[in-house]
């Protein structure tokens, strides 16, 4: 049951088209990972998912609403591709401060511990690494206990324990139920971690199916290579 | 790893409470800023200070003065603090993070309007308490009271909406120079000194601007005297720069 249907999505920004007739479905309980080289639209889209940038055309909804809308926020979780928080606040006031919004947030102290977090809890965040960094982004986006969350390239810039780490926990939180859009131009995070790989190039889908399905004849990155045409940025 | 369970169970706080919580917030960070202290509380009294013992000889006493410090402390806040911390967070994607909680988009602008109005009014209180303490004597009236309530609400819409305007559409580094910039040149346009301290032909300019009619209530109601034309004045200026910034304002740069 998809829980976030697009479909021939289309946006540009003056002359420059960031989506053009992108279109794509995520399951709950499932990873979904959008595989691209940057500048192919994939963060556009999440904008889009999350209610921060409107399409000029096609239809997206999540959970059957409008994205942004009231009832659909609440069920969302977003972990941005960069920074995400004040640059003076503190990870467990940020968390702290997050976990007000919702009525049924995790344990704030709990999911800093599961994630590392405790460690370096009082330091502000503009003096956290990369990887705390992202730590503390993956762990905003599960606080409020969401059925969807988009993770924007979640292991960039991560050593390879965190990365590891961090990949076991995603697969938990599919376990769990939770339905997962990941952003990446990782190969190997696509093949540990997708159920279903849509390769997007120049705002549009060009290729997608199961890792199995799309490495069939080569390997992943042949796939990619075969099927996207290069950084625009 | 530990006995977290992820199954979805989302639903959102109530929504005083997400806006209470975006408030404390950002009115916490605001005054853990060091910078912003000297703003907010540093440079006010320094003035208050200064015209109780030598506004004589500039011709600006603590009675006149004690009320242009409460202007500037609003204009200060609501315009340069409010654009410089907002424009940092379309930069760092602050806003793009919580616009994507149930807080959404009205959540956050309500929440960043009660947090700076918070310490806007703890800032008023202070200063009117440091000025009462160094000889200020006010002489409102209930008329004149309410009036210059009035105006300071509409004031701080106006230039909220200034803020929002000037953050919402140009790059950070460029905020952070035209809110200085600004907070610098409505200092002597209406908010420390008074109206009639210009020409003849600039007074009128003077009335028409927000800082001219928040700084001149402002004087007017603590000597006892309610004017009403900076209402008119104020609530234009509110209206126009909230819908300006509802037209112009994006949340990234």
């Amino acid at each position: 049951m998809p829980v976030l249907k697009a479909r021939d999505l289309t946006l540009s920004f003056g002359t420059k088209r960031a989506l053009d007739g992108l279109s794509l479905q995520a399951e709950a309980g499932r990873i979904t990972a959008l595989l691209g080289p940057n500048g192919a639209g994939k963060t556009t889209f999440i904008r889009c998912c999350t209610g921060l940038t409107r399409p000029d055309g096609g239809s997206l909804t999540l959970f059957d609403a409008e994205p942004g809308a009231p009832e659909v926020l609440p069920r969302i979780g977003l972990m941005p591709q960069t920074t995400g928080a004040w640059s003076g606040i503190t990870a467990a006031r940020l968390l702290k401060y997050l976990s007000r919004l919702y009525a049924n947030p995790q344990p704030v102290a709990q999911l800093m511990d599961l994630l590392g977090i405790d460690e370096f809890a009082d330091t502000t965040y503009r003096r956290l690494s990369g990887g705390q960094q992202q730590a503390v982004n993956l762990a905003g986006a599960l606080i409020g206990r969401p059925d969807l969350v988009f993770l924007d390239e979640p292991s960039a810039g991560l050593d390879p324990r965190s990365r590891r780490s961090t990949w076991d926990l995603l697969g938990r939180i599919r376990g769990d139920g939770v339905g997962i859009l990941l952003t990446t131009h990782d190969m190997h995070e696509a093949e540990a971690l997708a159920d279903y790989v849509y390769i997007v190039d120049r705002g549009r889908v060009t290729a997608e199916g199961t890792v199995a399905d799309l490495t069939v004849d080569a390997s992943l990155e042949d796939a990619f290579l075969t099927h996207t045409t290069g950084d625009r940025q | 790893m530990s006995a977290l369970n992820f199954a979805p169970q989302a639903a959102a706080a109530p929504f005083g409470k997400r806006v209470w919580a975006q408030a404390t917030t950002e009115a916490g960070l605001i005054l853990r800023n060091g910078e912003q202290a000297i703003l907010a509380i540093v440079i006010p009294v320094a003035v208050l200070i200064g015209a109780k013992f030598f506004g004589d000889r500039l011709g600006l006493d603590l009675q006149e003065m004690a009320p242009s410090v409460l202007a500037l402390v609003i204009w200060s806040s609501c315009l340069t603090t409010l654009a410089i911390a907002t424009g940092f967070e379309r930069r760092y994607n602050v806003l793009e993070r919580i616009s994507a909680t149930p807080l959404g988009k009205p959540g956050i602008l309500l929440g960043k309007g009660l947090g700076i109005s918070l310490i806007t009014v703890g800032q008023i209180v202070i200063l009117s308490i440091i000025g009462l303490l160094v000889g200020w004597r006010p002489e409102f009236t209930l008329a004149s009271f309410l009036v210059a309530a009035l105006v300071v609400v509409l004031s701080m819409g106006a230039f909220t909406g200034l803020a929002l305007v000037i953050s919402g559409s140009l790059r950070p580094e460029a905020t952070l120079a035209l809110a200085n910039l600004m907070y610098l040149v409505g200092m002597p346009l209406g908010i420390l000194l008074p109206v009639d301290r210009f020409p003849a032909w600039a007074q009128p300019v003077i009335n028409a601007l927000p800082t001219g009619a928040l700084g001149e209530t402002l004087r007017q109601s603590a000597q006892g005297e309610a004017i009403f034309w900076p209402l008119l004045v104020a609530a234009l200026w509110c209206v126009v720069t909230l819908l300006l910034a509802r037209k112009v304002f994006t949340w990234t740069s």
